[in-house]
Formats: structure tokens, sequence, C-alpha cells
């Protein structure tokens, strides 16, 4: 049997209407052309037809916030706003979980919707409000009685820029080094004594090197001190556990400077990541593949699971020192709860000289520019730089408050059992902040790829941070003056509001 | 035009309105505007300024432009023709009479419909320098693998051989091709004499160039635009910016950096070189296409 031709005029359907077909405003026309265009009116009105109210059904103002924490830091700061919209009648905070938010807020800020509140970090501060993102908080400030001397130092200087106030702390973090008892303790160290200088750990750190070389044609494992000085030399062992990398995790060797007193920036007009400092800091970051082999620390590297699980390096006992952040503790109370540890100020090269050197960094609220509720943003933000409140957020978050002062319970309440040590080394004089820099990331960038270099083998020192320095003072030159340009409307706008 | 003409135009242009207003609201003036950024100084966030050619001037002197430029010419020189040479052959083998066809039609396909984002998470830990799959298998011929990630000597090879692996779509191009050339023209080189390898080069390979000649442009485009491989594999562009390419450095500018001008720029610039290669290839290999109906 044929098949049925595939047509919409069966042969029993009446002939089509040969004027109808002619006139093309019959309607039948008229139907198909009001269907794309109808389309076109929905897409238009679809647009703007999303939008949600800006008020509760009790009349509340609806405060949006976007907040990257989730987990139990989302928990954290959630009960925190609970408790805020319980002692309000005025205001309701909507917080949204929102990842990459940088980037999510930049673009909301240009598209003239963005939230009003946002929850950022130190780093984002320069180049938001540089750029006109923000809205400055010196006003309110100066209404609300908040000034710089309720604030551990370094912590209000990183929310200021151009002499403005941008933002207000939430959660503060410093670094300091964590060490492994157990492993002190195998390797014949006293446990309890961490290093005290570079050269102290750096010796420690051979100590506690634990390797395989090949030994007529047998695997031995051996600590590092007892290969010969060819095996040494030669380098042809496999590093099994290692007392010590400043590549790992990485995170901070842009900045590995603070410990030998060196400064990326001038605070004026130049670049100095080529500084002698920096240059002494960069080639003690080499030494390590110096002395144990670039190939036996990129095949030791690859051996390690996600920062966050238990094949976390320092968690399953392979490295015995890191240098990390006061939420290191979270992730040994989850995955390796039987660890023996401490932390100390990690060592600087100089100890006489330079005492308890940490970065200090911290996450921020703002309000951007264009946000529709500043007053009320403003009001939930003081809410949250409240003692109670910030100490509860602080608590459940496992940090420290950011606040000049704590209350009594703070540290006793507090489940790390290492958190004074955070906080004095927040209130340290070498407490470093990263350089406000509208280009800081792009600089960052530039200087772990020098880093890179220099533990590769790939250049010295001072060939790959003078590569960084030239580069990044020609994009800083470009940088001012786009700012020469463009401050004295800037100013006008932010005395404005 | 008569009045009649007129109003007919009119009537047509009205139909194809939606697509006519949808292509200039988010085709032409995106790239319109792509065109006027990179003649600015722009960061999203402030008013453009302009500053005529000095984006372009600036990627003279800028070397990570260099390397990213260089990256992508050896990583397109590679996995494009590595791609073509691989999915025709396995179309080939796909074409014969084998027991299983279906089943392995699919599983060669398959790899094209996964997410990229998983495959370059896959990727990543197969290429692991000392955990992966990869430098096992080495191990068991006595090979020592080489850092795949972590060498610079390494990231792109390993990123040419991860894109190796989704033939799937050009391979389905050649199997419809493949499928009409005329048995005739085989049968009757059996009777002249020619064996596998002759009727492969003169009859499998002239009458399938249409596809070879699309999959080779198709190629090239895909291949200088490579983007989310890299992207989730190195976002950093890897050890010494080995793997950093052009579109990553793209992105990095733009989103990363704040620098739209400039990545605007980049972005005019990687257009102009997809036309030259285009039109290079278009030139080299158009004559020797063959087509059925001419």
């Amino acid at each position: 049997m044929r098949a049925k031709p595939l047509t919409l005029l069966t042969r029993n359907a009446p002939e089509p209407d040969a004027h109808r077909l002619m006139n093309p405003f019959g309607p039948a026309h008229v139907r198909l052309l009001c269907l794309p265009l109808l389309a076109c009116v929905l897409l238009w009105c679809g647009g703007c037809g999303d939008r949600q109210p800006d008020r509760t059904p009790d009349g509340r103002v609806i405060v949006d916030y976007w907040e990257k924490w989730t987990g139990f830091e989302g928990e954290a700061i959630q009960s925190v706003i609970d408790d805020f919209n319980a002692s309000q009648d005025r205001i309701f905070v909507r917080r949204l979980t929102v990842s990459q938010i940088e980037q999510k807020l930049m673009l909301a800020t240009a598209g003239g919707n963005p939230p009003d509140v946002a929850g950022l970090w130190d780093y984002n501060i320069a180049t938001f409000s540089e750029r006109g993102a923000l809205t400055p908080l010196d006003r309110r400030l100066a209404e609300a009685g908040i000034s710089a001397e309720d604030y551990i130092p370094a912590l209000w200087d990183v929310c200021e820029h151009r002499g403005r106030v941008w933002a207000l702390p939430s959660t503060p973090a410093t670094n300091a080094l964590h060490w492994n008892k157990a492993m002190f303790r195998e390797a014949g160290l006293d446990p309890d004594q961490p290093p005290r200088s570079l050269a102290e750990l750096d010796a420690m750190a051979e100590k506690l090197t634990f390797v395989e070389v090949v030994r007529d044609g047998r695997p031995v494992q051996l600590y590092y001190p007892e290969l010969t000085d060819a095996e040494k030399a030669a380098k042809h062992f496999r590093l099994l556990r290692v007392g010590f990398s400043p590549d790992e995790p990485g995170w901070w060797k842009h900045q590995w400077g603070a410990w030998f007193g060196a400064e990326l920036w001038d605070q004026d007009a130049e670049i100095t990541a080529d500084s002698p400092a920096n240059i002494e800091a960069m080639r003690w970051f080499g030494s390590y593949t110096e002395k144990y082999g670039v190939a036996n620390f990129q095949r030791f590297g690859e051996s390690f699971g996600e920062f966050s699980s238990p094949q976390n390096p320092f968690l399953d006992g392979r490295v015995a020192m890191v240098l990390q952040g006061v939420w290191m503790y979270n992730f040994i109370d989850k995955y390796a709860p039987t660890l023996e540890w401490g932390a100390a100020p990690f060592p600087a090269q100089n100890p006489g000289v330079l005492e308890d050197v940490t970065i200090i960094s911290c996450d921020v609220l703002v309000i951007p520019k264009g946000a529709k509720h500043p007053d009320e943003a403003f009001e939930f933000i003081r809410y949250v730089n409240s003692r109670e409140a910030m100490e509860k957020l602080c608590l459940r978050q496992r940090k420290f408050s950011p606040l000049a002062e704590h209350s009594p319970s703070f540290i006793a309440d507090h489940p790390n059992p290492a958190i004074g040590v955070f906080i004095d080394l927040a209130k340290s004089a070498n407490a470093k902040t990263i350089p406000q820099l509208s280009i800081w990331l792009e600089y960052r960038g530039e200087l772990d790829v020098a880093a890179d270099r220099v533990f590769d083998k790939l250049a010295t020192p001072e060939e790959a941070l003078a590569y960084a320095r030239n580069r990044m003072q020609w994009k800083f030159d470009r940088e001012r003056r786009r700012w020469d340009m463009t401050s004295a409307k800037r100013q006008e706008e932010w005395d404005a509001q | 035009m008569t009045r009649h003409d007129r109003r007919r135009l009119g009537i047509g242009l009205l139909f194809i309105s939606p697509w006519v207003i949808g292509f200039i609201a988010f085709g032409l003036y995106p790239i319109a505007m792509a065109v006027y950024y990179s003649l600015t100084d722009y960061d999203v966030l402030r008013e453009p300024v302009w500053v005529g050619t000095l984006n372009y001037q600036d990627m003279v002197t800028d070397d990570v432009f260099w390397k990213a430029l260089w990256n992508t010419m050896v990583y397109a020189t590679f996995s494009v023709p590595l791609s073509l040479i691989l999915s025709l052959l396995v179309a080939v083998l796909l074409n014969r009479s084998i027991v299983g066809r279906s089943i392995f039609r699919t599983c060669f396909y398959i790899p094209a419909i996964v997410p990229l984002v998983a495959v370059g998470m896959i990727w990543i830990w197969l290429f692991n320098g000392d955990l992966g799959l990869i430098n096992h298998a080495l191990s068991l011929i006595g090979i020592e693998g080489p850092q795949w990630t972590g060498d610079q000597h390494w990231t792109k090879p390993m990123l040419i051989l991860s894109s190796v692996w989704q033939i799937g779509g050009s391979m389905v191009l050649f199997l419809a091709g493949l499928q009409d050339v005329p048995r005739s023209l085989y049968e009757s080189a059996d009777l002249d004499g020619a064996g596998p390898t002759h009727q492969f080069w003169h009859i499998t390979v002239p009458m399938v160039s249409p596809v070879l000649y699309f999959n080779l442009i198709m190629g090239i485009i895909g291949g200088v635009q490579e983007f989310v491989k890299p992207f989730v594999m190195m976002p950093d562009g890897g050890p010494n910016r080995s793997a950093l390419l052009f579109a990553v450095y793209i992105y990095q500018n733009a989103f990363t950096f704040n620098n739209m001008g400039y990545a605007c720029a980049m972005a005019v610039v990687l257009f102009l070189i997809i036309l030259v290669l285009t039109w290079l290839a278009n030139r080299m290999v158009s004559s020797r296409v063959y087509y059925a109906g001419d």
C-alpha cells in the first residue's frame, strides 16, 4: 500500500479560494502575521515582567543580599539574617547564594539592576570602587557612629580606597604555619617546637622529607638527610612525604615577600615586584626545587587530591608543615579529626626584625551603586557589624571577629583551639594586606606566573620578577592615566552620594 | 518597481522581520559594538573612552598575546588534521559490513555528546602525572610518562590528544558521504585489479572530498576558537602559560581583568585570523573538491 502523501490539503478539502490567496490582506495572512508580532511583544514584555515585588505582604522593604557562602558558612549568615528579620518591622533581608559573584555583580551593576547588599572580597574594593560600582559609606558611617577604632586596624584599612570607606568587614582571616606533630615526633623533632626562623624551617623540612631511592636495583625508603651526596645531587629519588613546600597550597606565592619585609607597590606610581627583598623571597621559593628537583616536586604535587578532601596532603600526612588560613581547622575537623596539629606564626627570614608576619584578608559587605534601598541595606550591614551578630557569624564560620574588641567568652567558646594565634596575628603590626590596586587581580596572576617560572627553573628570580614588573608597570600606567582623566568626575559623584 | 511589487516586498520583509530583528539585535549590534569597544578603553562599569587604535598597538607589544596566538596555532595545526584523518579512517572502517556495526558507530559517536566541561575534568585526571591512567598504561610498556599538566612542553600535546578523542561529529558526516559513493565504482576498480589502498585514495577520498572540505573549514574555525576544554583543564594557562589559548586569554581580559576594550580588539583580530585561514584553505583546496553534480 502506498503511503498517503504528506500534505495539508487533503483531497476532500475545498479548493483554496484563488481570490483570497491573491489578496495579501486576507484574514489568513493577518493571523499569520500576528503570531510573530505577538511573540515579539511578549518577548519585549518578558524582560520587564519578572521583577519581584520589593515589599513583603506585610509591607516591609525587601533588601536583596547576594552572598557567595554555601554550606555551613551559608547557614551561619542565614541565622544572622533570620535574627535581623525577626527584630525588624520595616526591613526584610532576602539572601541569594551567588557563585562567581564578582563577574555577576559587575554585570548586574553595569546593567543597572544590582542587589542592595553584596558580599565580596577585600581585593575587589579598589577595582569596584574606582570604577564607580560601589556606594561610599562615609556619611552613613558617621551618622551611625562607626569608625576605624571599632575595628582591627588592618581590616579597616582594606575597606578604604582613595580616601573613602567602601565596605565593612564580614569575616576576616589570617594565615599561619600549621604543623603535624606526629610527623615531627617520627622524624625525631620536638613536636611542640615549631620553627622560629626561615632557616630553621628549611632545616626541619629537610629532616621531615621522606624519599624512595633505588639502590642496587631495589627501592629503599629513607629520610632525605640519609641520602648520599651523590644521590642528593642526582635527584633520582621519589618524594613520598615532604617537610614543607612553599608551593603548597600555592595561594600566597605572590606574597612570600611579606616574610622578607618586601612591598609590591610603593603606594604611589611604582610597581616594586623586583625589589631586592622580593627577589630574595623568590630565590628562597625556588630553593626548594633546586634542592629536591623540579620533576620530583611536579610528580609529588600531582599526587594530591582536592583541597577539600581527605586527600589534602596536609590532612593525609604527606606534607608536615603548611601555610594555611584560619579556616584550615574546619577541614581538619571534617576530614582528619585525629590529626595532631598546632598553629604558630609563620617564621620570617629575619625573626629579630620581623615578627608575627601574616597575610590578612577579609570578606566584605558592600552596597553596589544603583542599589534601590541603600539606607535599608546599610541598616543590615550595620546590624551584622554589631558585636553580638558578628560574633555569632564568626563563631559559626569558625573565624575570628574583625572588631577591635571581642566578648570575654569568645575565645573559650571558639571551637578552633588555635584561634588565639590568628587573632594575635591579625593585630600584629606586620599583618600585611593585599596592595590596594585596581589591577591587583592581574598583578597577582602575573606574580604567580613569575613564581612558577622560578619554581620550574625556567627563569632566574631576577628575570621572572623584572618581566612581571615591566608588564604590570605598563598596565598600571595605563590605569593611572585613566584615573587621572576621570577622578574629578568620580569624586563629584561620590560627594553627592 | 510597481506599487504592487513594493507592497509585496514590504509584506515579505514583514514576514521575515522576526528573524531580521533578532539578527540585528543579537548578531549585528553586538558585533558592531565589539568593533566599537575595540577602539576604546572600556571596563564594563565605566563609560568607554575613545583611544583609537591603542588596543591594537598594545597587542603588538604584548608578549602574552603572541604566546597565546602561538599556542593556538600549534594546537590547531596538529589537532585539525589529526582529527580529520582519524575521523575519516574510523568512518571508512565503520562503513564496512562488520558484526555489531551500529554498536561501534554509537560508541565512537558518544564522546561528541558528552558535555565538554565533564570531558575536561575527566581528561585532567587521565593525564595526571602521578595517578593518571595514561601514565599507568605507559608504565606497563616500560615508558615513564611525562608530567602532562606540570611540564610546559607537554601541555599542548595533552590538549591535542584530548581533542582527537571527540571526532564523532565529523565521523558521522564522513559516514553520510561514504554512503553516497556508488558501489559500482568499487566494483569496476576491483575488476581492474585495484587494491584497498588504491581504492581508498582514488575513489573514497575524491568522492568524499566535499565532506572533507567542509570538515576542514569547520575544524579550522573550531580549532582556532577552542575554549571550553583548555579553560576547564588549565584556567590560568598552565605552567608558564604554555597552554593559554587565544580564546582563554580573551576571556581573562574581558571577565577577570575587566579589560573589555582590549578583549574586544583581540576578538576582532581572532575574527580576521579565521577569515584569512578560511580563505587560504578555500584557495588551496576548493579546486580539488569533486562535486558529483558538476
